[in-house]
């Protein structure tokens, strides 16, 4: 089971007239957006390039910080968190990349371990959570396995399994599929919908028409900053 | 599991950019024997003040039969009276705290002594020494009344203030003194920038790992602490090179070569030792932990 949110609220991630603009742009990255997702969703985050969707990413890491507006996760105003509780907040969250971001001189078991190890979880415990992980995401057997001896499709699962291993409150995904062909695709999706599953909070941004239209979950989408839609069990296009 | 890790990393790091590394050691080392150098030259000045300014301070010698003809107060070897006659007139003179008087044999054998052994002793006799009268004062800077009570006596060859020979001594000594100050702290700055890029290689070759440690939520300090104790590891390196080698120098050529021919001077024992090494190693590190810190800040933010 996934982490709970304080006092049993069910928002783990809530954007408060949230606007972004980067220095030097006159264009805002984010402008004026509200949303709410809640405990166990299963969100995509769709648009075009440029429309905010890497931001919207970064604010819920806070990588960047909002212009105006608050970015509020699992009860925290990211705003007021101060330097060093940083890491703590960054622990709620897991996250995939469409490069996989493995250690190229590691193998599986010590990439996925590495996650642990860096926040000083005891070696007891990694080396029984991480074959666990290793056997949910379908990679039982190929722990000493270099990245570079797998395919990308088990390259991602191994991204996964090392965004999954903390129990984080929330999975986000950027573009997990981008280097993946469809039928491998539609495993990693089967994955990330089995972490749903758990009670984990996924948020997936894609441009992958098809998974969005076959999993028909919530979509939001972005178009130059703007939240244009945000759609329950919706589609990929949009019928104007 | 903690430490484990931070010892893994640190040998891989200093592994990974093993020439920078040596050069970091190599600065620091060169800063640090230098500013070593300086202390200790500073507290041999100090040594020989003590021994030097307690002893001796005027020597009023007095006509031995070479003097005879060449100096104008010289007729013929200084007599018992001519010699009576200046005791009296230095025990009138102000200032003056004791008066030793040292025999033509007592200086021989002071001599013998100091250059036991060397070639040109076996000629010398006693009788081509000086009898003089070693003169104590209340202050050094009263040195100039003695000059003034019996230079233009009979009998009286000349009237030297010992301080006025150790003068330029002293201020040679000062001079390297400062030199080597000077030298450290160019070398100091040299080394810290030295540090600076070295870290800064390391964070960069290492931002892959460093770039997951954020995003995974590791503390701040977890990520810093390999390259900060990389850095410190490489500044003691070099302030335990720097410690060796003046203790060589120390040992060999102080000691055993220099030492024994230069016998008036007295050169300090192994008691500095005691604060300088721990200060060369303290700078070394401290300089190494700033330069690191400094670089981390500025590359390897959360």
């Amino acid at each position: 089971m996934s982490r709970l949110p304080p006092d049993g609220d069910a928002t783990v991630i809530r954007f408060e007239n949230v606007s972004k603009t980067y220095p030097n742009q006159t264009r805002p990255a984010l402008s004026e957006m509200s949303l709410e997702i809640e405990r166990g969703e299963f969100v995509f985050v769709i648009g075009s390039s440029g429309s905010g969707k890497s931001t919207f990413m970064r604010l819920i890491l806070r990588e960047e910080r909002p212009s105006t507006g608050r970015v509020v996760v699992a009860g925290k105003d990211l705003n007021r968190l101060s330097n060093w509780k940083l890491p703590h907040h960054r622990r709620l969250i897991g996250t995939v990349f469409q490069d996989f971001r493995l250690l190229p001189n590691k193998t599986v078991y010590q990439n996925v371990a590495f996650a642990l190890e860096v926040i000083g979880r005891p070696k007891g415990q990694i080396v029984k959570v991480v074959p666990e992980v290793l056997e949910l995401v379908g990679l039982a057997g190929k722990e000493d396995r270099m990245p570079n001896e797998l395919s990308g499709g088990e390259q991602q699962r191994v991204a996964v399994a090392r965004a999954f291993v903390n129990r984080p409150m929330i999975l986000i995904a950027d573009e997990p599929t981008g280097n993946l062909d469809p039928e491998t695709s539609v495993g990693i999706m089967k994955l990330l919908d089995r972490i749903n599953r758990t009670g984990t909070t996924v948020v997936m941004v894609t441009h992958d028409q098809a998974i969005v239209n076959q999993m028909r979950k919530r979509v939001l989408e972005l178009d130059q900053g703007n939240l244009v839609r945000d759609q329950a069990r919706g589609v990929y296009g949009y019928v104007r | 599991m903690r430490v484990q890790y931070v010892l893994q990393e640190i040998l891989q790091g200093l592994r990974r950019n093993l020439t920078m590394v040596i050069a970091v050691v190599v600065s620091t080392a060169v800063a640090l024997v230098m500013l070593g150098s300086g202390l200790l030259m500073w507290q041999q000045t100090l040594h020989m003040q003590d021994y030097w300014y307690g002893k001796v301070e005027v020597s009023v010698f007095m006509c031995n039969q070479e003097d005879v003809g060449k100096y104008a107060n010289c007729l013929t070897p200084v007599t018992a009276g001519e010699k009576q006659s200046i005791l009296q007139a230095l025990k009138g003179t102000p200032h003056v705290q004791t008066i030793t008087p040292e025999s033509q044999e007592q200086a021989y054998t002071r001599y013998q002594q100091l250059q036991s052994g060397s070639a040109l002793s076996q000629d010398v006799t006693p009788q081509d020494m000086q009898d003089s009268y070693r003169i104590k004062l209340d202050s050094p800077d009263n040195a100039a009344v003695v000059e003034g009570a019996v230079a233009g006596m009979a009998g009286v060859q000349s009237v030297q203030d010992e301080q006025q020979l150790l003068k330029p001594l002293f201020t040679f000594i000062h001079i390297a003194e400062y030199t080597a100050v000077g030298v450290a702290v160019v070398m100091l700055v040299l080394a810290f920038l030295l540090i600076f890029n070295t870290v800064r290689l390391s964070a960069f070759s290492r931002r892959r790992e460093t770039g997951i440690m954020r995003l995974v939520g590791a503390s701040n300090f977890y990520i810093q602490m390999p390259f900060l104790l990389e850095g410190a590891v490489a500044g003691l390196s070099g302030g335990v090179v720097a410690s060796v080698i003046l203790v060589g120098v120390k040992a060999f050529f102080i000691n055993h070569v220099v030492a024994p021919h230069l016998q008036s001077v007295q050169f300090i024992g192994w008691s500095p030792f005691a604060w300088i090494v721990p200060c060369l190693l303290a700078v070394g590190v401290l300089m190494a932990v700033l330069a690191s810190a400094f670089t981390l800040r500025k590359y390897l933010r959360v």
